[in-house]
């Protein structure tokens, strides 16, 4: 007999129910239900009262027309009618309606609430049932205000019914999770908690849900929960499949409340308790056992429900992480499952493998499974499954596999669906740079992705391959080969041109030799693309051609005659007519030098998180990601756009900029920090005017003291000239040295292994100095170490005057002394002869590196040597600040790691010391002790 | 936590939908459709979860259905819960139905919607399990049925008016399916 009898229906709702269905278009089922609407309006706003039959009848037509997508504004009054009313059927209706068709109308709530007070206090179970039903669906801040105190008492209660102890469970935990300050579990805590232990299997499984929300946000409250989890658990694995009865689905005991069971535990570290866990891993071991043993049912349901319980405990396994020989059978177990014939098996198999794959218990044991899973990744037939096998690559990828792996996800790009594309990109440009050894590889895989799937390749992607190629000297003659021959095929996407133009610009001097390339040729094919391009694209194309023009002087009449062209200078897009007319009228003012000056090759990037990174996380969805990291990543973006779109011509842009404001100015690159302040330097002599208004330059003071007779020979050192160098350790410019006569000021900048210096020299007196003359050498075996230049310098410096010099400076290998800076002048017939130490000191070359605390502290391991490893502790002079240690080390030119250090007190700095003749990385750790304000410095280096 | 449970035909007419979190209710027609679209261009022996529509809360959020002769059965859960426990959950309250109707039918979910709403609450509340035990949900059933007959004033006559629409209909005879473990009729319904 079935449990609902078909019978009692109602006899007008299933007339129109059918009617509804003989409608043979929308048009007419859209009639019918508005004639209904008007008719159901009319009844409600009637004169005559209707009886609770009539009432229910109408607010279940609204119940269907609202299933049908229909918005329904009207009918709750009624609907509060009948949930107020005696009668079962007239209180459950109303109570459907008004869960179904939220309304937050505050007076309506208040009616309800009133109802729900009475059915709550009824005692009638039923009636307690349908309005915890309805709290627990409606869950309204008000409601919360009016049953979060009575809930926790009818849940706790000792007479209160099972079925209504189950009801008042999650009635509660709705209640927390909308109003947590609104429930106040404290007294309740002990007995809510050992509702674990309930007779009652549907109690159980109802608090559970309560107790493991509760257990995530109040941990230690909870904690108790655990030993009673693992007792419940235990008593359930060990229990024949028929002890639980009515629990047992498809001859496994209670798999719902154990998979819960199981989640609550993991919102716990392993038991601390040995005999709890002792018995916590057998649970494990049984569980992975039975996977083992033969099936008790053919049916679906029976491995279902065994493995939802199996996928629960190795998910346990992998949070805890502390088992070693429990991680590898789990492995071993998710390794059957990627070969099963069951979908569903195969795509949580991999599903749970991606997260083994980070603990380091198992990510060898992971690897095994490569061929298995590039396998999944060719062939299965499933979108879901697929997309799951291609994160376990790249969860699995490391140096080791990441050419085979990275070979494989280019090749599945070329057929994979249009959903995960992109994401797939992002993922083949960072696996690509994390474990590029040879670059030259790393820009196949790049301008291979751009070929594969150009339109899913976004900005961040081939900006970074732009920033690497310019940063690393070694494959730029490459990159520019392969993507001018890239270039060659007849349709080639918008981002290769890009790329393409960006790098012929910079580097197609490289390729030049050669009379297949040659710069006619290479000009010709990048302009075969310009009409084809967007806007933005031909903008870069612009600066490619300037570039050119520098680069191949043989290639500038027939670039001027493209820029003169009236597609050009009269373009309408504003943009790019002002940089064809700006670019022709550089090109044909400016004597090659300044050109040089102003088109020289872009200066390296600051290396950083690569922003593709970011793009990841921000695809993976908010909650892997911090607002932080986000802003972080846009901010970068924004950076590398004006680096981007640059393209080198930021001096020639900027001065016209002021005349003509450009609706694009970020386009220039102005609002760009780093890369601006890097390539003012190598603009040279252009901006040397400004520098020099920067030195320092006292009104004439005569100096009456005579100097002692000097010889001729250069002078031995200051005897204070190391304390002068010790103060430019940490900084690049400032006052060098200062006496009476003189003043000295210094500006540096180094990039990688060079740097270049200017001295500017005061004379602070009214009396010309005259034979003026500086030298510079490197004593001893400096010499082999560091090569100095020194551009000569005016022998007549006139009073209150001062002159600049620029010394060149390239770091061969590591060092430990200075050069030496002898000045020799003639002041009122006295010959002046002094030596200085220039402040060139090995930390000036470091590159700063970022790296995460994870790698950091791998490398610190790894430098375990005694040559590797240098501590120092000393007394602090100062008195300690953060920010002004961290400028500190800012300024000795390593990448200050934040969040790095478990320890917030200390700080970690981690850089690369560029030499020709070698890299070196250093890290460094700064521990600050306050009590006895000593500072002990780590410092490794390998 | 379930966020949502959906039930509609191969044509994708919703037979049944219940939101635990709210939605405004152009965004659940949105959903509905979404959720159709992703769903139905699916084959049959493809795997049983997907990731979620982008309406209904992004990547933590997963499509766990089954599909049974006419109507597909759809659990949009996060990922606190088992994707196979949901599974089993859906079959349990299938299997409900089919007891509860005696070999159910999409016509039984049309025409007594309401009931399936009552037999869904002694299964789900608030997102949340209640119930997993069938012979517990069933009695549960059987208890509001006996309430009902007792309130008694519901003559016997509409259920004639069922069966003759029923049986109007169709144009042709329903044939039973095997599906797992239980019967499903699947009358050819013209879509409307």
């Amino acid at each position: 007999m079935p449990a609902v009898s078909k019978g009692d229906g109602m006899r007008g709702l299933a007339v129109f129910i059918s009617d509804i269905r003989n409608c043979k278009s929308k048009e007419a089922e859209i009639k019918r239900i508005n004639k209904e609407l008007a008719n159901i309006r009319s009844k409600f706003k009637g004169d005559k009262a209707l009886d609770g039959y009539s009432k229910k009848k109408y607010v279940c037509k609204l119940l269907f027309i609202f299933l049908l997508g229909h918005d329904i504004d009207f009918g709750h009054m009624e609907a509060v009618n009948l949930l107020s009313s005696n009668k079962y059927t007239e209180k459950q209706i109303g109570y459907l309606f008004i869960s179904v068709l939220v309304n937050s109308n505050s007076e309506l709530i208040r009616l309800i609430n009133n109802a729900i007070k009475n059915d709550l206090s009824s005692r009638n179970p039923t009636f307690m049932c349908l309005a915890l039903h309805c709290i627990a669906n409606v869950g309204s801040r008000e409601m919360a205000e009016a049953f979060a105190g009575e809930i926790p008492r009818i849940l706790v209660a000792g007479d209160t019914m099972d079925s209504v102890k189950q009801s008042a469970a999650l009635c509660l935990l709705r209640l927390y999770k909308t109003s947590p300050d609104l429930v106040l579990m404290g007294e309740w805590t002990s007995r809510v908690v050992h509702l674990l232990n309930d007779q009652h299997m549907g109690v159980v499984t109802a608090a559970i849900s309560l107790i493991t929300c509760l257990s995530q946000k109040n941990p230690d409250e909870f904690k108790t929960c655990v030993s009673l989890a693992v007792s419940r658990l235990s008593r359930i694995v060990s229990s024949a499949s028929t002890d639980l009865q009515d629990y047992t689905y498809y001859f496994v005991p209670a798999p719902w409340l154990s998979c819960k069971l199981l989640r609550l535990l993991q919102c716990y570290p392993p038991p601390e308790d040995g005999a709890v866990k002792g018995r916590l891993v057998e649970c494990l071991e049984t569980i992975l056992n039975k996977a083992q043993e033969p099936p008790k049912s053919k049916k679906v349901q029976h491995s279902n429900a065994k493995n939802a319980i199996l996928f629960e405990a190795i998910s346990l396994i992998i949070h805890y992480d502390s088992e070693p020989n429990l991680l590898v059978r789990a492995c071993n177990q998710l390794g059957q499952f990627l070969q099963h014939r069951e979908t569903n098996l195969r795509y949580l198999a991999l599903e749970s493998m991606c997260t083994l794959a980070s603990s380091e218990f198992s990510h060898e044991a992971v690897k095994t499974h490569i061929e298995t899973v590039i396998n999944a990744l060719k062939t299965e037939r499933d979108v879901s499954v697929r997309q799951r096998a291609a994160d376990l690559l790249y969860a699995m990828c490391d140096r080791s596999n990441a050419k085979q792996i990275v070979a494989e996800m280019l090749s599945y790009l070329e057929t994979a669906d249009y959903s995960i594309r992109e994401e797939m990109v992002l993922k083949v440009a960072i696996l690509a740079e994390k474990y590029a050894v040879d670059y030259s590889w790393y820009v196949d895989t790049i301008l291979n992705l751009i070929r594969i799937a150009g339109d899913y390749v976004s900005e961040e992607v081939w900006y970074r391959v732009i920033q690497i190629v310019i940063n690393r000297d070694d494959v730029q003659g490459y990159a520019a080969k392969t993507v001018f021959e890239a270039l060659q095929a007849p349709a080639c996407h918008e981002n290769m041109v890009k790329v393409g133009g960006y790098i012929l610009g910079e580097f197609g001097n490289l390729i030049a030799g050669d009379p297949r390339s040659s710069p006619l040729v290479q000009f010709n094919l990048l302009h075969s693309k310009f009409h084809l391009c967007s806007v933005p694209t031909r903008a870069l194309l612009l600066s490619a051609y300037i570039k050119f023009i520098n680069l191949f002087p043989e290639t500038k009449s027939t670039i001027q005659e493209v820029l003169r062209s009236d597609s050009q200078i009269r373009n309408s897009d504003v943009e790019l007519q002002q940089r064809a007319v700006e670019y022709l009228k550089l090109s044909s003012i400016a004597s090659t030098d300044v050109l040089a000056t102003v088109l020289e090759e872009m200066p390296p990037f600051p290396e950083r998180e690569s922003s593709i990174l970011a793009k990841l996380k921000k695809k993976k969805g908010p909650g892997a990601v911090s607002v932080n990291e986000l802003e972080e990543g846009k901010r970068e973006g924004g950076e590398l756009n004006g680096g981007g779109e640059r393209g080198g011509d930021n001096s020639a842009i900027a001065t016209s900029n002021a005349s003509t404001p450009s609706p694009s100015a970020d386009l220039l690159g102005l609002r760009a920090g780093p890369p601006v302040t890097a390539a003012a330097p190598s603009a040279g002599s252009l901006l040397v005017d400004v520098f020099s208004e920067a030195g320092v330059n006292d009104d004439g003071f005569l100096s009456s003291a005579p100097p002692s007779v000097v010889s001729e020979d250069p002078a031995p050192p200051l005897p204070e000239s190391n304390e002068l160098l010790n103060k430019f350790v940490c900084k690049n410019n400032g006052v060098l040295f200062e006496n009476q006569l003189l003043q000295i000021g210094i500006k540096s900048e180094y990039r990688q292994n060079l740097g270049r210096m200017y001295l500017f020299y005061g004379n602070k007196t009214s009396v010309q100095f005259v034979t003026f003359s500086t030298t510079v050498t490197c004593p001893g075996e400096l010499q082999s170490q560091l090569n100095v230049q020194s551009k000569p310098v005016e022998p007549l410096i006139e009073g209150g005057a001062q002159v600049q010099q620029v010394i060149n400076i390239e770091c061969l290998t590591d060092f430990s002394d200075a050069p030496l800076l002898n000045i020799k002048f003639r002041y009122g017939g006295a010959l002046q002869n002094l030596t200085l130490k220039l402040p060139v000191t090995i930390n000036k070359f470091f590159q700063p590196t970022e790296m995460a605390s994870h790698d950091f502290f791998q490398r610190w391991k790894q430098l375990s040597l005694p040559q590797q490893e240098a501590q120092k502790i000393f007394k602090a002079n100062h008195a300690m600040d953060t920010e002004v240690l961290k400028a500190k080390l800012l300024g000795l030119g390593m990448a200050l790691l934040e969040n790095v250090d478990p320890n917030p007190e200390n700080f970690v700095c981690a850089g690369v010391i560029q030499t020709k003749a070698q890299q070196v990385g250093s890290l460094l750790r700064l521990e600050p002790k306050r009590a006895s304000s000593d500072v002990p410095i780590n410092r490794a280096q390998q | 936590m379930i966020k949502a449970i959906l039930i509609f035909n191969n044509h994708g007419k919703p037979r049944l939908i219940r939101f635990y979190q709210y939605f405004a209710e152009d965004m659940q027609q949105q959903i509905i459709r979404e959720t159709f679209h992703l769903v139905s261009k699916r084959d049959d022996n493809v795997c049983n979860f997907l990731e979620g529509g982008s309406l209904i809360g992004g990547s933590d959020y997963k499509l766990i259905y089954r599909h049974y002769a006419t109507l597909y059965f759809v659990f949009c859960v996060d990922s606190s819960e088992s994707e196979l426990g949901i599974l089993d959950l859906i079959q349990v309250f299938v299997e409900t139905l089919d007891k509860c109707f005696e070999n159910v039918c999409e016509l039984d979910l049309i025409f007594h919607m309401d009931k399936v709403h009552y037999i869904l609450q002694e299964v789900v509340m608030g997102g949340m399990v209640l119930e997993t035990n069938m012979n517990e949900i069933v009695a549960q059933v059987e208890l509001q049925n006996r309430m009902e007959k007792s309130e008694g004033g519901l003559s016997g006559a509409p259920a004639r008016a069922v069966s003759a629409v029923k049986n109007m209909n169709l144009p042709e005879i329903p044939r039973n399916i095997n599906i797992g473990d239980i019967n499903i009729k699947v009358p050819s319904l013209s879509p409307f």
